[in-house]
């Protein structure tokens, strides 16, 4: 049988300073792992940028993560807002980030499709008022087994 | 020699097993066993940090004795420039190395003038040598070391460029050999060193095949000769050839200003310096040129083998380049005999084990075990956290119950009060349970 790793985070909802936890604890697990290195990085800044998104829009939520030795497989789900407009969230540079977020840097509207970009595979379920709920998959492309 | 030789050792006779290194260690490379630390030799940075924080004195970092200059026909001293901040009201760099050659070597060469040479060809290179941005400065050995063996991503932006040390000494034995017609092997080389990671990068270097310097002595160890012939110097020979941009690579920053740009991040302290390659490793610092990292904090100021408070050092030398000119005046300088013969690779010595699945599989039992300990990181087991004595266990090298919690639970299913002994008079302690 084939293992699988699987890890389950809180995201904080009003702490910057923590963002970026689970991203980082999920990254040294991987590299014990001796897990490929571009699949690595790439994890670790989807989910970076979804905790992000978490802390300013969402209040927090929850990170789960389900390491296979093919893939990595990501749930990170809010009880927040929910987004309106997914295919406008999605564009560079749209943001609906308070200035007051913006002024720190954060919020510049790079959040989706950053997580885009890194990742092979990403579906959104979100309702306004109600949550969203982001489902993110990164391909390892090297193993080393 | 070995791929790990190590300049920081333990003295097994003052170690008390206490667990302040233990905690401190930046790479979780150290465990107490049989009431002794251990360093693991494949994970240790040769930092200091651990020689820092040591209350028994009990770790030590290697260095030559002076007594090797007798090895050479032809003996060069390579001063450190965190040398100069160690001496109050320096004004003239003159009687320092005038000093240096009281003690008996033939020649000094200034380790700052190297660093002008480097940040030169460094600043070309950046220009000119298609560069992957930000460009990781490879001055400091411990860093480079902790990149190599943490950050897999980011090993392709370390400058592939020697340190000035080894610069220098290529540099003072080429030109050595020149003037005396010595053959290079007679010449020997000494780096006046402010920290034990230096000298592992001249025993066992990353970037280059090999080292041109001999040996390292420690500034801590030369410090009371040199102040004593310093002190007996009336008029120093002119012999300093740096100016104040080689000198400020000896605190944290100084590697930056000296490349004259901007977009630079400089930090220092290695818990710091960890934080900042964990950020760029997820690409959350911005746009920047040029990353200096030192693991001492304050920079190679704050070396353990110094003498003076990094501190008081860093205002010192800024006092100190004052009286300098901005910089030497070199020879263009050749940027492909100062770049590193191997290509910094990641080393896997954090991964569980070779085989993915295999390490899946302990990972799993490490997360199983990690439940049934305290979670307190308390050290007493031996390893600096519950999660890496999971670790230690999974791999063989420690049992669960080198946990005192669990032992004491175990001791207690099998009918063995061990709290009752909390209770009892002394008295009561005197007669055998």
């Amino acid at each position: 049988m084939t293992p699988t790793i699987s890890n389950c985070f809180e995201v904080s909802g009003e702490d910057f300073s923590r963002a970026g936890e689970a991203s980082g604890k999920i990254k040294t697990i991987l590299k014990q792992l001796g897990y490929d290195k571009d699949a690595i990085r790439r994890v670790a800044i989807a989910m970076y940028e979804a905790e992000i998104n978490m802390v300013i829009h969402a209040g927090g939520g929850k990170a789960m993560v389900d390491i296979h030795p093919d893939r990595v497989d990501i749930v990170m789900a809010d009880q927040g807002p929910g987004i309106p407009d997914v295919e406008k969230a999605m564009e560079e540079g749209f943001t609906t980030a308070p200035d007051r977020i913006r002024d720190l840097g954060f919020g510049a509207g790079m959040g989706l499709p950053n997580i885009k970009k890194y990742a092979d595979s990403l579906s959104i379920e979100t309702q306004v008022n109600v949550g969203t709920t982001l489902y993110i998959t990164v391909r390892a492309t090297q193993q080393y087994i | 020699m070995s791929e790990f030789f190590h300049s920081v050792t333990l003295d097994a006779e003052k170690c008390r097993g206490c667990t302040n290194c233990l905690r401190r260690c930046p790479t979780q490379a150290i465990r107490v066993r049989d009431g002794k630390a251990r360093i693991l030799s494949e994970k240790c940075l040769d930092c200091g940090e651990c020689i820092r924080v040591c209350p028994y004195h009990a770790k030590k970092a290697v260095f030559d004795s002076m007594d090797r200059m007798q090895e050479f026909d032809y003996t060069i001293a390579l001063p450190a420039p965190t040398l100069y901040g160690q001496f109050n009201n320096l004004r003239n760099v003159d009687y320092v190395l005038t000093g240096l050659l009281q003690l008996g070597f033939d020649k000094v060469y200034e380790v700052s003038k190297s660093a002008e040479i480097i940040s030169e060809t460094t600043r070309r290179l950046m220009e000119t040598g298609n560069l992957a941005r930000p460009v990781i400065s490879s001055a400091c050995p411990a860093v480079v070391r902790l990149i190599r063996v943490r950050f897999p991503n980011l090993c392709h932006l370390v400058l592939p460029l020697v340190s000035p040390m080894h610069a220098a000494a290529k540099a003072a034995k080429v030109e050595a050999a020149a003037q005396t017609g010595l053959p290079l092997q007679r010449i020997g080389a000494f780096f006046i060193t402010p920290c034990p990671a230096k000298v592992t990068d001249i025993r066992s270097p990353v970037g280059p095949d090999q080292s041109w310097v001999d040996g390292a002595f420690a500034i801590s160890d030369i410090y009371p000769r040199l102040l004593e012939k310093m002190n007996r110097v009336e008029i120093p020979e002119p012999v300093a050839d740096s100016g104040a941009l080689g000198v400020s690579w000896a605190s944290s920053g100084g590697e930056s200003t000296a490349l004259l740009r901007e977009k630079y991040l400089a930090a220092d302290g290695i818990e710091n310096v960890i934080a900042v390659l964990e950020n760029l490793d997820t690409e959350q610092v911005g746009e920047l040129e040029f990353i200096e990292l030192n693991a001492c904090s304050g920079g190679c100021v704050g070396g353990v083998l110094t003498v003076a408070n990094p501190f008081v050092a860093k205002a010192r030398l800024h006092r100190l380049r004052n009286h300098l000119p901005p910089a030497s005046i070199h020879p263009e300088s050749n940027a492909a005999s100062m770049r590193w013969e191997n290509p910094l690779e990641y080393t896997r010595v954090m991964q569980l084990s070779d085989n993915l699945t295999e390490a899946m599989t302990m990972m799993q039992e490490i997360d199983r075990l990690c439940a049934l300990l305290p979670g307190l990181d308390c050290g007493s087991c031996g390893a600096p956290t519950c999660r890496t004595h999971a670790e230690d266990i999974v791999k063989g090298n420690a049992l669960l119950n080198d946990c005192l919690f669990i032992l004491r639970e175990q001791a207690e299913a099998a009918g063995i009060n061990l709290s009752g002994l909390y209770h009892r008079t002394p008295e009561e302690t005197e007669k055998p349970l």
